[in-house]
């Protein structure tokens, strides 16, 4: 157990090495939600007049769904690493050392959480500074970091097992690309789940884009309801542990491929 | 010989890759065994199953059936415990581009349950035994290839392993890394008591630095001994006869093979090689022969054999053709 944590560790401060190293990575991710949060917060400023917006800004409607939106495409790419190790010898070095898979998964996931979170920090900020204001205060900006994370931790452990099974950076950025727009216009991200048509409405309490960006905005309300919260909050919960299994069955699959 | 006096122990390993018409058999029934402190090659053409085998030897690929112990340890019995007493350098670099030369070394060591103190220790002591310490604080990115490469061997070392295994570790060296990389291995072998097991396809690499090794081909190991039995097994010298095109090789061959005091002939494309007891004295007689038959030479040479005579021998193709093949598939 000690190595376990010993290892997560040890190869999290790696990859965070290489981030720091290299922060206009982190800047680059940010540039496509900036659009998002500034330019539609603003060319759909009106869409909050409608009813079911409950009566406050777009803009601080928008936010916390962008910070989720953003974990998710963000965490997309964390496969892109593991491809790169794969194509190096860093993998094969790796797994012929006694370093445990699931250290190797945890890595991963840690990494992607400490990410998400800085993202999350920047893009609060911004959207503070352009006019979103929040009645939830800093408990409910955890629970929007938190909500973050966790889509972000399921994404990338998926992201990892889909590098282990097909090895190939094309595939895996199809996977995630496939993945982004469907899951985000599924959910009420944009728009409030009152004014989805029905159909879209159903889909999205299967979305676990949704669950997060609904946790993260009933947290930031005046008054939570915090049984919604955190019956969305361990509904990721279930999801990320269930694909942290997943990727690190899929090292086996890779093990058995070479 | 008995089961604790091998560092390595491989018997009938097989492996095949792929399903029905897909199927490749990597590994058609791999032997061999290696005693300590020795440095090992296991040569052929690529393609022939020298990578499968160092993974099956590694733990990073299980065989199909077969079994093999590193240091008496099994492997599939046991993989986590080989992988505490194993160094792997594989044919890819395994360090962290981003990441100094000192930086590489300490996560090596750190995973392996050194200390961090412990493991700059190591990690300096390998700096200078690889001759980079200068560079030891500069990022891996930018460091040249030659470079890289020793410090993918020393990773391998930060740990003490008791054997290492190196996958064609000179392959895209220029001549002169090369040589600084064959300078360091044979130091290993010699003052640190490591058995080295190597893979390469470069003749003279094995030849250089292998007390034994292994030829492989096709999935099998078709000979094996010192450099010099292997060359010695095939008895005198060789002489070389270089031809024009492949139809001229034929009709030399078949000019050759009736000559008396000739041991073998075996050609491929357009040389033919002739096996005498005496070159010197026998080749009079052979260009004579060649003469009356009007077949027009480019070149004759008289060479003792050398470790491609043994693989065209073993083989039945030589060694450049073989590869060539491989390098197709």
């Amino acid at each position: 157990m000690t190595t376990l944590v010993t290892h997560t560790g040890l190869l999290s401060l790696r990859s965070l090495r290489t981030l720091s190293r290299q922060p206009a990575y982190l800047m680059f991710t940010l540039v496509q939600p900036m659009v998002w949060l500034l330019l539609f917060g603003q060319l759909f400023r009106r869409i909050a007049e409608m009813p079911g917006f409950g009566g406050g800004s777009y803009l601080s409607y928008l936010t916390p769904g962008v910070v989720v939106m953003t974990a998710m495409m963000t965490a997309g790419w964390s496969g892109t690493s593991i491809v790169q190790d794969m194509e190096r010898g860093v993998m094969d070095r790796t797994l012929t050392s006694p370093v445990r898979r699931a250290a190797l998964v945890n890595a991963s996931l840690v990494h992607q959480a400490i990410v998400t979170l800085v993202q999350s920090v920047i893009m609060v900020s911004v959207g503070l500074l352009a006019g979103a204001r929040y009645d939830g205060g800093v408990r409910g900006m955890l629970v929007l970091a938190l909500a973050a994370i966790l889509i972000g931790v399921v994404f990338a452990a998926f992201s990892d097992a889909v590098a282990l099974l097909v090895h190939q950076q094309e595939a895996l950025i199809a996977v995630a690309q496939f993945l982004v727009l469907p899951l985000t216009f599924l959910s009420s991200v944009m728009i409030a789940p009152s004014l989805m048509p029905g159909w879209v409405a159903d889909v999205a309490r299967y979305n676990p884009v949704d669950w997060a960006a609904v946790a993260a905005r009933e947290a930031l309300t005046d008054a939570p309801d915090w049984g919604l919260v955190g019956g969305r909050i361990g509904l990721l919960l279930a999801l990320a542990a269930v694909m942290a299994w997943l990727s690190a069955r899929a090292y086996r699959v890779y093990q058995r491929s070479i | 010989m008995s089961g604790t006096d091998r560092a390595i122990e491989a018997v009938d390993l097989v492996k095949t890759y792929g399903k029905g018409k897909r199927e490749v058999h990597a590994l058609a029934g791999v032997t061999f065994a290696v005693r300590p402190g020795i440095i090992f090659a296991l040569l052929g053409p690529n393609g022939a199953g020298k990578s499968t085998t160092v993974k099956i030897l590694t733990t990073l690929s299980v065989p199909d059936s077969g079994s093999a112990t590193v240091a008496g340890i099994d492997v599939r019995r046991d993989p986590g415990q080989i992988r505490r007493v194993i160094g792997y350098v594989s044919q890819r670099p395994t360090f962290d581009p981003t990441a100094t030369g000192l930086e590489n070394l300490v996560l090596q060591g750190r995973i392996h349950g050194a200390s961090a103190a412990q493991a700059r220790v190591r990690a300096r002591e390998l700096l200078g035994s690889f001759d980079l310490t200068a560079a030891a604080d500069r990022t891996t990115g930018t460091w040249s290839g030659g470079m890289q490469r020793k410090l993918d061997v020393a990773m391998g070392l930060m740990h003490r392993p008791k054997v290492l295994f190196l996958d064609e570790p000179t392959t895209g060296l220029d001549p002169e890394a090369r040589m600084g990389m064959w300078a360091e291995i044979g130091r290993l072998a010699r003052e640190d008591g490591l058995t080295v097991l190597l893979t390469t396809h470069y003749l003279d690499e094995a030849d250089n630095l292998a007390a034994r090794l292994a030829i492989i081909d096709a999935g099998r190991v078709v000979a094996s001994g010192t450099p010099d039995e292997l060359k010695g097994a095939l008895g005198g010298e060789t002489v070389r006869v270089s031809l024009p095109a492949p139809p001229e090789a034929e009709r030399a061959r078949h000019v050759l093979e009736r000559l008396p005091g000739i041991a073998a002939v075996e050609s491929d494309g357009t040389v033919v090689n002739a096996r005498v007891a005496n070159g010197a004295a026998a080749l009079p007689g052979l260009l004579a022969a060649l003469d009356a038959a009007t077949v027009e030479l480019t070149t004759v040479t008289v060479a003792r054999p050398s470790l491609d005579d043994v693989y065209l021998h073993h083989a039945g193709r030589s060694f450049s053709s073989a590869s060539l093949e491989g390098a197709g598939r």
